[in-house]
């Protein structure tokens, strides 16, 4: 019995170390079994013990920080560089599906988001869930593995289990333990979901079998399936599978539907944990299989996709501005702020990419903190109709303040999370040269041997934009960043707005002169958020230097697998060793001046050098 | 000493945040008495290490002294630091918001007293004050830019102070939001810039603006890039068309409106523009706009203070008026003037501010001079220091405003045929290097576009505003402080003067109005005294900042003018003032019929400028009311497009199921059926094939 136990061990860590990540993953699962032997009445009991759980799992977790090692030499040409890898321990065997978990930069602040946010989760239920207890804490602590599970899962297979294993305790959250409309608003998020998924896994049970067909082995294996190769077309159609699946789920307009829905009638945890990590998957998603899997297709759907999220940024903030629900405000406008996130993602640039991870902990910390707000005042009103308060600073001062640094935060004001993120997303955009719709995707029908097809084509022209090359493919992107920033005006607009009536003028109604401002608890579940909303804004490098090495291999990556479209992403390296010998001794470009020690493979614009020269880009060649 | 690890200017912007923090959280638990002395010596601190640090930027003679405190942001090829930089100009203006901004603390002391709200206030104050720190001290673009939207949400709380009436609230809010729309143009500006240089950095902005290639390459994104800035500053600086918020802004404490919406916050895009002047003198198009934009704004911000009755409405209106003046300065490329004109406008401009709290405070919160008159038997030391500001915006002789407003009106008469020779617009080595002076050397003077008609306008609506400014200040001053009261009994009882920790800081100002401007003389005038260097001492100090700009692109290229013109120019202001000053004191004192028949007979126009043009209600209409119009539509279509497609989607999956449920009935003769009706067909098919 022990030495199998020792086997396992030894063969999913080769070198003998702590598994962290599996302790991290399957804690919150064994509290979830442990909960289940405490009698159902002791509900102060199972409170208790699933918040020390999950205060473990956070400490815990911070093993995984401290082990991480942002300096690693990264593997070279693939797309990810992982670190604490722990397997792949065959698991079926005959289908190739490992046991595999690993961590990179991308995914590790979002481990340590989950673990951080979790906590504050289940501190918030502790008065505004009387009812079944014991399965509201189990079903939380099932989500908290699978969100950690999809987010370490280093086997494509494997992470699909954990995605859906998120899917069912959070389908009961909102389901059981919601408002008045929770059941359709359940359903709806489910099969939406669910759909997305299901056509994901028919994709991926493509590229599974391609692989097969190419290498003769059965593979599920992140880093086997990012070897296939696939024509443009089997990657336009597996990529839209993908895609399909992870804009669901963050949610990309016009597949937000569900989201406002599912807000308004989930409970204040369920609301934190969706809009916290559960949305993230779906930018998580997109960078860590969509993107590396289907490069060339990203190439081809970029521009469309930062169409769909400068959409979103600016319908999401109209629709947002007009709501007479808190919640369903800050529903809206999570879908705002999550175009900013994809637009930052698909920019391709290091500054977009560093963007777009920063808004998925930027906005899960302050959206989160928001939800948090209004279940404080859901709890004290019974209600979450802007109309029904007013004034409520007078009665709540304590609240008040911190409320607004919440908000400020997701107005994204600098100095506080919210900006960052958006600020790198949009220079990202601004800067970037991979939104052009230079092979634009068109519906076309053709006509081979009398054989009616259709499908996705990427073709060269384009019947209203012109050749990229003619047109200042460039500005296209600057042309997204613009109408991407209007958001920024409409947060301030309605959150501010917001704000104003459910906090500022008279106290009119009797009801609300005398709210208690917060207690203890929950004094104690809000600082951590208004503390870090401010030290992400205030330190940002802490965060970002730990992803940077990941983000730009990855960069590496995807610049190398989408040269054969018709991207072009840089001053190629010819042209800069031109340049170089051309005057070797002043040859210097402005990165190489501030970062000397920082390797980065960035579709850069042709550089300005110190002395006062510039490298034009006609000069160059 | 490291002038490039300075780390006293760490110092001076993170003491007024302690200040702040201290305040902030520990403010309502802290003995009342302490909390105005922990705001004040913060900023007194902050005060004396700014003198500090501008003596060593002084003794070192160094051009800046840096200091970077961290790592902001990397990614890819940007790096921004939290750094700062001192030099000659933001010297100038820390001592003037760490200077004023004590003064102020200190008033506030006395005017906040008893308010339960004291330790919100001061720590909001000295917030605004770290931002604005940052703003300045700022060594690049985004560390600025922090500190920008910083005074904005400080200005948004402040604003809002008394938040439980709606009206401030909404003012706040206001204030807010129109920024956020100058903002979203600065960044969109930000983002070229750093898309065609690939930085952010004020030293290195200015390398490449003024170095002869890479000026080159700036030159076809320059107009773009400062047109777009330009924006962000006419949110922040109050100008057409985002000044809307200022006059709604006086709804906050009045300490607030003499420090932030009049000497320093409101300032910060003259400040900017002047910290960019190398970009902004790449394009005289730019330069004509903004020239343009600065005296519209001055000229009808004027007209609607004329007939205002509220006496901080008067003021924020003459605020926003002052302010296109500097911004006239920036447009005709007289930085210098701009940057006198902003100091000097801080001393005045928050000496009446502080004043006008000082009568309101007397008046029991009355602001309305309808109501006034008779003040200075009350409130002699309020009267005395009140009118020394008058005389000082007026452009009276030797007062303050009168150097300022004397260097903005002549930069733009003198720069006015600066771009009118042929060649110099095209080629740009004019730019960057220093050439023998065209108008000497017989090149052909052409006119050159509409870039002179431009600055000739600055210049005319310049002088008309100078007139209008002496009527408006003379007026309120007249209604306020002379004739009889008209106010009611009670209120007359109560009338008092101020205490000294708020009458201390009006005679400090009131002083710093008349000495403050003497640091500029007019150039003939120094040439009397044999141009000795105090007299032209602000000028030179700013040299150094406004040499590539000023040298090879605005002034000196086209030689000196002679020193006569400019004693016109000035003599030609000052009658303009003076005869301001005396129509006052016709209307208001000698003859208090004049208003009233100027009303009767002129009503349309009297009207217009009542009602500020209408303005705040077409913006409510268009943009208010449209954005919502907007909202509601999209929700609208989110619901009954969007949704219901999706809901039709998942309905047709339902209703196939529904279908298809019909065929497992459980009811065996139906199965029988179908397998009979299956065997048919089957039989049909085969048969037909077989044919």
């Amino acid at each position: 019995m022990f030495n199998s136990m020792n086997l396992v061990a030894s063969t999913l860590m080769p070198s003998g170390g702590i598994p962290w990540l599996s302790i991290v993953t399957f804690l919150p699962l064994l509290g979830a079994l442990a909960l289940m032997f405490v009698p159902k009445l002791q509900a102060g009991v199972h409170r208790n013990l699933a918040l020390v759980v999950s205060i473990l799992t956070g400490i815990v977790s911070l093993g995984i920080f401290f082990n991480f090692d942002a300096t690693v030499a990264i593997t070279e040409g693939a797309a990810f560089t992982y670190q604490l890898q722990e397997g792949p321990v065959p698991w079926i065997k005959s289908l190739g599906i490992h046991y595999s978990l690993a961590i990179d930069g991308i995914s590790l602040w979002l481990v340590i988001l989950t673990t951080f946010l979790m906590p504050i989760a289940i501190l918030s239920t502790y008065s505004a869930v009387k009812k079944n207890v014991k399965e509201y804490m189990i079903l939380l602590l099932l989500l908290e593995t699978g969100m950690l599970g999809a987010l370490v899962a280093n086997d494509v297979f494997l992470f699909y289990i954990f995605w859906e294993v998120m899917l069912i305790p959070m389908y009961l959250i909102i389901g059981v333990f919601g408002g008045e409309d929770r059941v359709k608003a359940a359903v709806k998020f489910f099969i939406y979901t669910m759909v997305g998924s299901l056509l994901m896994l028919i994709a991926l049970l493509y590229v599974y079998f391609k692989l097969h067909a190419q290498t003769g082995a059965y593979s599920f294996l992140l880093q086997d399936m990012l070897s296939v190769n696939l024509t443009a077309t089997e990657q336009l159609w597996l990529c839209a599978a993908f895609l399909l699946a992870f804009a669901i789920k963050v949610p990309l307009f016009p597949f937000h539907t569900w989201l406002p829905l599912a807000h308004v009638q989930a409970p204040t945890a369920g609301s934190v944990i969706l809009a916290g990590v559960l949305l993230k998957m779906g930018t998580y998603g997109m960078i860590r299989f969509a993107f590396p899997m289907f490069p060339g297709a990203i190439k081809v759907f970029a521009p469309f996709l930062a169409t769909l999220a400068v959409i979103g940024i600016v319908y999401g903030a109209l629709v947002a501005l007009v709501q007479d629900d808190i919640k369903k405000l800050v529903a809206y406008s999570s879908l705002s702020h999550l175009g900013f996130c994809v637009l930052g993602l698909v920019a391709m640039t290091p500054q977009g990419l560093a963007g777009g991870m920063y808004i998925m902990l930027a906005h899960g910390i302050a959206t989160g903190g928001l939800f948090l707000c209004v279940g404080i005042l859901y709890e004290r009103r019974h209600t979450k109709k802007i109309k029904a308060f007013g004034g409520v600073a007078k009665s709540m001062p304590v609240f008040a303040a911190m409320f607004m640094i919440i908000l400020f935060a997701s107005v994204g004001l600098p100095g506080l999370n919210g900006f960052v993120g958006e600020f790198l997303a949009l220079v990202g955009t601004a800067k970037s040269q991979f939104l052009w719709f230079d092979a634009p995707l068109i519906f076309s029908i053709s006509e081979v041997e009398g054989v009616r097809t259709w499908g996705f084509n990427a073709t060269d022209t384009f019947p209203l934009l012109v050749n990229s090359d003619q047109a200042g493919g460039e500005f296209t992107a600057y042309i997204f960043a613009a109408i991407a920033t209007t958001g920024v005006i409409f947060a301030a607009g309605y959150l501010l707005w917001m704000y104003r009536r459910v906090m500022f003028g008279p106290l009119k109604l009797e009801a609300n002169k005398n709210l208690k401002d917060l207690n203890g608890r929950e004094l104690t579940y809000l600082t951590p958020i208004v503390l870090m909303c401010i030290f992400m804004g205030v330190f940002p490098q802490f965060f970002l230097g730990r992803m940077e090495p990941s983000l730009n291999q990855f960069l590496v990556y995807m610049k190398a697998n989408t040269d054969n479209t018709k991207a072009k992403i840089s001053l190629t390296d010819e042209e800069l060793e031109k340049a170089k010998a051309a005057d070797p001794e002043n040859f210097k470009t402005y990165r190489e001046v501030v970062m000397p020690n920082v390797v980065v493979a960035e579709p850069v614009k042709a550089g300005w050098v110190q002395s006062g020269k510039l490298i034009d880009k006609k000069g160059g060649k | 000493m490291n002038i490039n690890d300075f780390n006293t200017l760490g110092l001076i912007v993170l003491i007024p945040l302690i200040g702040g923090i201290i305040n902030g959280v520990f403010g309502s638990k802290l003995p009342k008495k302490w909390v105005p002395w922990i705001g004040s010596a913060a900023l007194g601190l902050s005060f004396f290490f700014a003198l500090q640090s501008v003596h060593a930027l002084y003794a070192s003679k160094a051009e800046r002294l840096t200091y970077v405190a961290y790592k902001w942001i990397y990614a890819g090829s940007m790096g921004i630091d939290i750094a700062f930089m001192l030099d000659h100009l933001s010297a100038i203006m820390v001592l003037i918001v760490t200077g004023v901004g004590f003064l102020i603390h200190l008033y506030s002391a006395g005017y906040m007293h008893g308010d339960p709200g004291e330790w919100k206030f001061f720590s909001y104050l000295n917030l605004f004050i770290f931002a604005m720190l940052l703003l300045i001290l700022g060594k690049n673009l985004i560390v600025t830019f922090i500190g920008w939207e910083g005074v904005g949400a400080c200005s948004y709380l402040l604003i809002g102070f008394w938040f439980t009436d709606e009206e401030k609230a909404a003012a706040g809010q206001k204030a807010f939001i129109v920024n956020r729309v100058g903002d979203f143009a600065f960044i969109l500006g930000l983002f070229l810039l750093f898309w065609e240089t690939g930085t952010f950095d004020y030293v290195e902005i200015s390398q490449l603006a003024s170095t002869k290639m890479t000026a080159l390459a700036l030159h076809g994104i320059a107009p773009a890039a400062v047109i777009l800035i330009f924006i962000g500053c006419t949110g922040k600086s109050a100008q057409i068309p985002l000044y809307t918020w200022l006059p709604d802004a006086m709804a906050g404490p009045t300490p607030v409106s003499a420090l932030i919406h009049a000497a320093t916050m409101v300032t910060s895009g003259v400040y900017l523009l002047s910290r960019l002047n190398e970009l902004v003198t790449l394009s005289h198009a730019a330069m004509g706009v903004i020239a343009i934009v600065g005296a519209c704004t001055a000229f009808f911000a004027a007209t609607i203070a004329m007939v205002q009755t509220d006496i901080k409405k008067v003021l924020a209106y003459s605020t926003v008026s002052q302010l296109g003046y500097m911004f006239i300065a920036i447009g005709v490329g007289s930085f210098t003037g701009a940057i006198f004109h902003l100091m000097t406008h801080a001393f005045f401009k928050a000496c009446l501010f502080l004043g006008s709290g000082s009568v309101i405070h007397s008046m029991g919160g009355e602001q309305e001079i309808t109501k006034m008159g008779g003040l200075k038997k009350y409130m002699p030391i309020t009267h005395i220091t009140f009118a020394i500001s008058c005389l000082a915006i007026s452009g009276f002789p030797l007062l303050a405003g009168f150097f300022s407003k004397d260097l903005i009106l002549w930069g733009a008469l003198s720069n006015i045929h600066v771009f009118a020779v042929e060649g110099v617009t095209i080629d740009i080595k004019y730019l960057t290097d220093v050439v023998a002076t065209p108008v000497g050397s017989g090149a052909a003077l052409t006119s050159a576009g509409w870039v002179p008609i431009a600055f000739m306008f600055a210049f005319v609506m310049g002088v008309m505003t100078a007139g209008m400014t002496a009527f408006y200040m003379f007026r309120l001053y007249f209604m306020t402080f002379w004739g009889e009261f008209r106010g009611d009994d009670d209120t007359k009882s109560h009338l008092h003067e101020s205490p000294i920790s708020m009458t201390l800081p009006l005679v400090v100002l009131a002083g710093l109005a008349i000495v403050g401007g003497w640091a500029g003389w007019p150039h003939f005038m120094s040439y009397w005294f044999d141009n000795p260097h105090w007299m032209l001492a602000f000028e030179h100090w700013l040299a150094p900042v406004f040499e590539t700009s000023g040298q090879f692109r605005v002034v000196n290229r086209f030689g000196s003018h002679a020193a006569t013109q400019e004693a016109y120019t000035t003599a030609g202001s000052v009658l303009v003032g003076l005869a301001g000053i005396s129509f006052a004191y016709y209307a208001y004192v000698l003859n208090p019929n004049v208003p009233r028949r100027i009303k009767q007979s002129l009503s349309i126009v009297h009207r217009t400028f009542m009602s500020k043009y209408k303005v705040d209600e077409l913006y409510d209409f268009l943009f208010v009311k449209g954005t919502i119009l907007v909202g509601t539509l999209s929700y609208v279509f989110d619901q009954f497009i969007v949704d219901n497609t999706v809901n039709f989607i998942g309905r047709v999956g339902e209703s196939m199921g529904r279908i298809l449920r019909n065929l497992q009935s459980g009811n065996v003769q139906r199965y029988a059926t179908y397998i009979i009706l299956a065997i048919v067909l089957c039989l049909i098919a085969i048969g037909s094939v077989n044919v």
